[in-house]
């Protein structure tokens, strides 16, 4: 954090100051290490079994916060009968299907509920990356559910997770993640003690932890730890996820991804969701309970925003226009498509994946075969000049006479010479205000995309194609300003946030949004943010002048509210848990909620409200339910449905790892996204032979100075000057073993590619002692290309392409490979290399390792551990 | 000068009698220094920015004269940020004003091995020429069993992160209106 997110660590030195213990865990000792007050080395992609760990030592000494966990968790909730866990499957669940390597989710479900309703089979879950509509609630599950608020019921949630976890033992620990058992003990104690009425302990992970073919569970498993020690919906607690870009939140919330809609709606599925009816039930799922009930009135504010006066009741919104998702239309699978000659034209809006994404050379490779490619960017980034300084000119794999993609390099506006909002990490919304013109030909993505609309529309004017209904329908006319004819961003938030279409007032809250076609609203969690006429974004009365909450500062959705799920502040009768906890509470004589932060609960609904049997949506919510955007209300530290690899994460080995599982038979991620393409060939795994080819573990992180691909920074001269080449860190013992020289070079090869780094022999890299054996690891940063003004190779053409099955993102943070001293080979030779490894590790044809790795995949107990 | 002003010009001398005994400040100057102004006391004028690296969100002030970013800092008043910028957000001026910035459009014709220059306008309509041909070749209206799908799979599209809220939302709008699925952001990455 300390490195790549170095302002936002100004707080946790803050809380250090006052008290705070901070543990570090990281594959190497960073900048954050060494202000912390603890490090703990791991080995990459094995985070679950070290926080397995901790939640078996929560539960085996009964150090969960009880009152908390009974009342918000879903421990009490009693599980079907019909459910099997990894530890009699050989760590698999139940329900696995070999044909397409998933779960049926049925036997997960919650006792007494029926069959699961969902719609979409678990196979067109994970094509669809469905995990992501989970991003502001939890799957679908019915409301009412079977209760053993005593936690002895054998088949209740914490009886299971119990069971669940039993293995993870301090041993096993130190095991896996080669974390010695004193230092575990340490961190297990200090998180457990730092919990209950007055004290919460804090999680803070990034892309290290999500880019994993099991990177959802990661953060499962840290969830789940903090829901049993209360540290969720508290001042001092929370998940935080530390995001990477300056509005990728934004750009997830109004998403540019193939599989979201504004505000978390599914993109339509042709078979799932093919009326406007279907759609729509399919994401409120009548009979849950919470704000989803409403998700009609959430679409059809979309389409109206959408398709404005064009969109009626009788035309159902216009909702056939919307184009239908068949599978898994992600950047991977986009870009063997274009290997394979299936797609004409790309457009890359200040993104660099010849650098920034898995498999440069795939990525490369997919470029050169386009008819077309568009480029908006501040520089000429590496995606731009493919087709002349690829690396794959010199292996002769890319001639630019051959390379038939017409490339348009169209210069961007930057953040000073254009206005708009950003979202940063904590959903808060910040105007920024335009300071200067941009130069030459610049233009912000908002003249772009705007113009090329207009054009486009004024191309298909006369034109009585039914395809092009769509987009003469569409409402596209924004107010334009100044020389550049450039659109007014306030008017495009202002129809983010919604308005009422016959006064055209905005809209305050998404509670305003009517169902039938008088309102209008883009993005449904972002109402309020033009609450009043006002651009609340742009706020900005200084921190100095404000509480610590700041809600005057921006504007977070939803509602401006700083904590999510605050109603878990309070206990279950409304009252702080304690004084110095004190955040959202009820206020009996004025019979509403109040604090210091917007309550994350309907004001006046008392602590003593009990739902009628059978209702749902908002109504179905008890007065003691803060997860007020889950179908039952609770906290999940098991997910009946919707988490595709499991309802409780399980420790599996990275797709390419050097050790076998020691925990289960089943050594990876058994329902991970798999691409058979011939470019995507593996590294050997155990149970596999020849994996002792790749012996090495590779993982990559940032620098401070520089920034993701570097189209940011090694653009730029001070940092160009500050971190000027690409670099492998590696250990004194590992430099020994491999005739690596400080400030020499190295080259590390995997069955993709192979690239050299400067070599820097540093005690920042431990070699770790794992099931006996010792594991060396090596770091690299993951910042340098060809372009710029310091150039390097890129440290992300060393990898595969594994995916995680909820959200379709790739393993990059972890990988097999092998170092060898000096430069690497150039031209043919380079490729001879590449090719020689793949034949020592196997064979010639690709590799794909199996899926499934236990033989009983649905019967018998374990006999091996 | 007399002997006075001479003394008194001895920045020792100001360390030792004056208030600043550590002399990095007033001691220290010199009529060269004195007489200095910081860029951003004489700006024109000062736009509330936010940084575009990482996604803490830390405020900046953006300052001008005469139509250039002549500096840019923290925002003390941010409850974020309290006024620090990191490395890279306080290089953004360099970011911006980096001689490296490409400000006029480039073409690389089909199989073509050096950028031409091409008018903006043109590359727009060409662009558009593009992107109808390119959904007209690849346009499906139904699946096998006539089920509807108004899409191309023709066009794809990687980018966002690093855009406004209001930049995205035209983008898929516009995308989706044209029956373009394959867009993606770094989120997915």
């Amino acid at each position: 954090m300390a490195e790549a997110h170095p302002v936002g660590f100004q707080w946790v030195m803050e809380a250090k100051r006052r008290g705070a213990k901070v543990f570090h865990v990281d594959p190497r000792f960073t900048r954050t290490s060494a202000l912390a007050d603890s490090y703990l080395p791991i080995r990459a992609g094995t985070d679950i079994a070290l926080l397995g760990g901790v939640i078996r030592y929560i539960l085996d000494n009964e150090l969960d916060f009880r009152e908390y966990v009974v009342a918000y968790t879903n421990a009490a909730t009693i599980v079907t009968e019909e459910y099997a866990d990894t530890e009699d499957m050989h760590g698999l669940f139940s329900g696995f299907n070999d044909d397409n390597a998933t779960y049926d989710q049925a036997s997960w479900r919650y006792e007494g509920h029926s069959q699961t309703q969902t719609t979409r089979d678990s196979e067109t879950q994970r094509e669809t990356a469905a995990g992501l509509e989970n991003e502001s609630h939890g799957a679908p599950v019915g409301g009412q559910t079977e209760r053993d608020e005593t936690l002895q019921h054998p088949r209740c949630v914490y009886q299971i997770l119990k069971r669940h976890f039993a293995r993870y033992t301090p041993e096993m620990v130190e095991r896996v993640c080669g974390i010695p058992q004193d230092k575990f003990f340490e961190l297990a104690r200090a998180w457990t003690e730092n919990s209950g009425r007055d004290r919460t302990g804090m999680l803070v992970y990034s892309v290290g932890w999500t880019q994993h073919s099991v990177g959802v569970q990661y953060i499962r498993t840290g969830a789940i730890i903090q829901l049993l020690l209360g540290n969720v919906g508290r001042p001092g607690g929370g998940v935080m996820a530390l995001r990477g870009h300056a509005s990728i939140q934004g750009s997830t919330d109004i998403p540019t991804l193939f599989n979201l809609l504004p505000g978390y709606l599914p993109m339509p599925h042709h078979a799932n969701h093919p009326t406007l009816d279907k759609w729509v039930d399919s994401i409120a799922h009548p009979g849950q309970k919470g704000f989803w009930g409403n998700a009609r009135t959430y679409g059809v504010n979309l389409l109206k925003a959408y398709w404005g006066d064009a969109a009626t009741a009788d035309n159902d919104y216009c909702y056939g226009y919307m184009p239908r998702m068949t599978g898994d239309h992600g950047t991977y699978q986009q870009v063997l498509d274009m290997i394979d000659g299936k797609i004409k034209g790309y457009f890359l809006l200040g993104q660099n994946p010849a650098v920034g994404s898995a498999h440069g050379r795939a990525q490369r490779l997919g470029m050169a075969n386009l008819d077309w490619l568009v480029v908006r960017d501040l520089f000429e980034i590496e995606s731009a000049t493919f087709w002349k300084n690829a690396p794959e000119i010199e292996t002769g794999e890319i001639a630019p006479e051959e390379c038939r993609t017409e490339v348009f390099f169209l210069p961007a506006a930057s953040h000073v010479e254009k206005e708009g909002t950003f979202t940063q990490t904590q959903r808060l919304l910040q105007w920024r205000e335009k300071a200067v013109e941009p130069p030459g030909d610049a233009r912000s993505e908002l003249w772009f995309f705007y113009h090329l609309g207009r054009i486009i529309r004024e191309r298909l004017a006369t034109s009585t194609k039914p395809r092009d209904r769509a987009l003469l329908d569409l409402a596209w006319d924004y107010p334009t300003h100044g020389p550049t004819v450039e659109p007014s961003a306030e008017a495009v938030l202002r129809e983010i946030n919604g308005y009422d279409v016959a006064t055209g007032r905005p809209l305050a809250s998404f509670t305003e949004m009517k169902d039938d076609g008088s309102t209008v609203g883009g993005c449904w969690i972002y109402t309020g943010v033009y609450a009043d006429g006002v651009n609340q974004a742009a706020r900005r009365k200084p921190g100095s002048e404000q509480s610590l909450v700041a809600p005057e500062w921006g504007w977070a959705w939803p509602a401006n509210r700083r904590i999510l799920y605050n109603r878990a502040s309070a206990d279950p009768d409304g009252n702080p848990w304690s004084e110095r906890k004190r955040y959202v509470w009820w206020d009996a004589d004025k019979s509403e909620w109040t604090g210091y932060d917007v309550p994350d609960f309907e004001k006046t609904k008392p602590p003593s409200y009990r739902p009628e049997r059978d209702a749902s949506g908002v109504a179905g919510i008890a007065g003691d339910d803060p997860f007020i955007l889950q179908g039952d209300g609770k906290g999940w530290l098991y997910a009946p449905t919707g988490v595709l690899d499991g309802p409780m994460p399980t420790h599996y080995e990275p797709v390419e790892s050097p050790v076998r599982n020691p925990l289960y038979e089943q050594q990876a991620n058994p329902t991970r996204k798999v691409y058979t393409h011939p470019i995507n060939t593996l590294n050997p795994s155990p149970p596999e032979p020849y994996s002792q080819v790749f012996p090495y573990v590779f993982t990559v992180s940032r620098l401070t100075e520089h920034h993701t691909a570097g189209g940011m920074s090694r653009t730029v001269s001070p940092l160009a000057e500050l971190q000027p080449e690409m670099f492998v860190e590696v250990s004194p013992e590992l430099a020994v073993e491999r005739g690596l020289t400080h400030l020499g070079w190295a080259h590390l090869i995997t069955a993709r590619a192979a690239i050299e780094a400067k070599v820097l022999v540093t005690d920042r890299l431990t070699p770790l002692r794992v099931d006996d054996r010792i594991i060396h690891q090596v770091w690299l940063p993951y910042h340098f290309g060809f372009e710029g003004l310091v150039t390097g190779d890129s440290a992300n053409d060393l990898f595969g392409i594994s995916l995680d099955p909820n959200v379709l993102i790739q393993e990059s943070k972890v990988g097999t490979c092998d170092v060898r001293s000096g430069r690497r080979p150039r031209g043919a030779e380079l490729l001879a290399l590449v090719v020689d490894y793949r034949r020592r590790s196997g064979d010639l044809s690709p590799h794909y390792p199996p899926q499934v790795t236990t033989d009983s995949a649905d019967s018998g107990p374990d006999q091996e551990v | 000068m007399g002997v006075r002003s001479w003394i008194e010009g001895w920045p020792v001398y100001r360390q030792l009698t004056g208030t600043d005994p550590l002399g990095r400040g007033a001691a220290a100057k010199s009529d060269g220094s004195r007489a200095l102004t910081a860029r951003t006391d004489t700006a024109d004028s000062v736009a509330r920015s936010v940084c575009p690296y990482c996604a803490v969100g830390c405020g900046q002030r953006v300052f001008v004269k005469d139509g250039q970013v002549s500096q840019i800092e923290g925002d003390p008043d941010s409850p974020i940020s309290r006024g620090r910028l990191c490395p890279k957000g306080a290089a953004s001026k360099s970011l911006v004003t980096s001689p490296l910035r490409q400000t006029t459009v480039r073409y690389r014709r089909p199989y073509g091995t050096e950028w031409e220059d091409l008018d903006l306008d043109t590359a727009m309509n060409m662009i558009a020429d593009r992107v109808l041909a390119a959904r007209d070749e690849t346009w499906e209206d139904v699946d096998a069993e006539g089920r509807p799908l108004n899409r191309t799979l023709g066009i794809s599209s990687l980018g966002g992160a690093t855009l406004d809220n209001e930049e995205n939302y035209l983008i898929k709008k516009l995308f989706t209106a044209m029956g373009a699925l394959q867009i993606e952001n770094q989120a997915r990455i």
